[in-house]
């Protein structure tokens, strides 16, 4: 084994990088940002507001990322009345659009059940109280629902980032040159493709491991209440009455 | 939409994608349960080795994207297989698409595996085993007669979301060239002009997959929880 080429070539591995995390990134952000009120949507009781919501996630998280982005990039993509777009947006001709999108939408589809979840699982007592201080709908929303939601979804929320970043691998079959996109050239330039991928999954291991540290360290934050209580020491407890 | 007849001359074809689809996705479902199965009883063993190397497996696994895996497998496999195969004198060895596509999608999935099947094996109480023991079975029998049927129900809430997945990651098999369903869209998307159509056409059978293995999954969680009285 030789890794001299990967050492050679760290540039592209690094703008790789670069750019997957940046795909990431954003997917994460608007999906997230779609997803709060598509959730809140989804328990809607009234079929023609929880329906549409219901179709979209059903669609997103039952058919492989892979296909919704070549539907994007090779179906939508090659419309007419697209090729007529992109001559005036040319930013149109740039898959990295195409694969955004796609990430952006798969991602939301699943943070919106996610939450939604999260949400059915407040107890009731809660919203119950909020009611009972006279907090209107929205405002239990906003100050009850949603905070004590976030906390709950945080540990699948987690998971569903690893996720994203797997699944922006992808956006290296639509020619972007994403981390996974730098291992493809190397692996063809100088026919190792043996290191160049090793040299793509320790990257992706790394970044992985510290997405999952940091999310620890926000659970911890997060949860501090739901924490054991130490122990009451030696002379708190000689204090207490018997 | 007017490519709908070119749809339906391209019916065949895509019925032979489909079959190459479930193909990969039974046998690597196989591959995954008898890994995952492995893996746990070896995370759960006393042997220090064997909870480290299922350690090591399962971290690693879940820690690298699987189109890297299957990239590395694929391409890096035939490589380091025939360097194998040379040194020990062996004639050319072809890793095919299907082989690399099964084994890499077995091997990811043995890894999702091995935590669900880990958890579900911690759920059986002991006393069933104990009794079990008491009746004079031997190891062996207890695992398959007593821990096996009464883990399969808390392990069927993970396995059924696990072949979910599995079934959407089988399309990636279409990029290292398996003609599997997503592949057969792309060329009869690009002959016929209407690929929009085609990856559409792909997308309702994978829903249409995904629907059906719900329907029996639940069918099989009611099945595994007979005799469990409900709240």
């Amino acid at each position: 084994m030789d890794f001299g080429p990967i050492f050679e070539n760290y540039r592209l591995y690094l703008d790789g990088l670069a750019l997957t995390l940046q795909l990431v990134f954003w997917a994460l952000v608007i999906g997230l940002v779609f997803a709060v009120p598509l959730a809140v949507m989804r328990i809607s009781t009234n079929p023609l507001v929880n329906g549409p919501v219901w179709a979209f996630t059903y669609f997103f998280r039952g058919t492989p990322l892979l296909v919704q982005m070549f539907l994007l990039y090779y179906g939508l993509g090659q419309m007419q009345f697209m090729i007529d777009l992109s001559q005036s947006l040319t930013f149109l001709k740039d898959a990295y659009w195409y694969a955004l999108v796609a990430f952006t939408l798969n991602t939301c589809a699943y943070t919106t059940e996610i939450f939604r979840g999260a949400i059915v699982g407040t107890p009731y007592g809660e919203i119950e109280a909020a009611r009972a201080c006279g907090m209107s709908r929205l405002q239990t929303y906003r100050r009850v629902i949603l905070p004590s939601a976030f906390r709950r979804a945080l540990p699948a929320y987690s998971n569903e980032v690893i996720f994203m970043l797997h699944g922006s691998a992808l956006a290296s079959v639509i020619t972007i040159i994403d981390l996974t996109g730098a291992g493809r050239i190397v692996a063809s330039r100088y026919y190792n493709p043996f290191e160049a991928f090793i040299a793509v999954g320790v990257l992706y291991f790394c970044i992985t491991f510290a997405l999952v540290g940091g999310f620890k360290l926000l659970e911890q934050r997060w949860f501090a209440h739901l924490r054991p209580r130490e122990e009451p020491t030696a002379r708190q407890k000689a204090r207490q009455p018997a | 939409m007017e490519g709908f007849d070119e749809l339906i001359d391209y019916i065949p074809l895509m019925l032979e994608g489909s079959v190459v689809t479930l193909t990969v996705a039974f046998v690597s479902l196989g591959i995954a349960l008898v890994l995952g199965l492995i893996t746990a009883s070896l995370k759960l063993s006393g042997s220090r080795l064997g909870r480290g190397v299922a350690g090591v497996y399962t971290t690693v696994i879940r820690g690298v994207p699987d189109l890297v895996l299957m990239l590395l497998i694929f391409f890096g496999g035939q490589i380091q297989v025939n360097n194998i195969g040379a040194y020990f004198g062996w004639d050319y060895i072809d890793v095919d698409a299907f082989t690399a596509g099964t084994i890499t999608i077995g091997f990811i999935f043995g890894a999702y595996m091995a935590e669900t099947f880990r958890g579900a094996f911690l759920a059986v109480p002991v006393g069933l085993l104990e009794a079990g023991y008491a009746y004079g079975m031997s190891k062996h029998q207890v695992f398959f007669r007593i821990l096996v049927p009464q883990m399969m129900r808390h392990a069927l809430p993970g396995l059924g979301n696990n072949w979910l997945v599995l079934m959407k990651v089988t399309a990636l098999v279409s990029v290292i060239g398996l003609h599997d369903l997503v592949f057969r869209a792309g060329q009869a998307g690009g002959t016929t002009r209407e690929p929009f159509l085609f990856y559409l056409f792909v997308a309702l059978m994978f829903l249409a997959f995904t629907t059906v293995s719900i329907w029996f999954l639940n069918w099989l969680e009611r099945r595994y929880s007979a005799g469990v009285r409900r709240a």
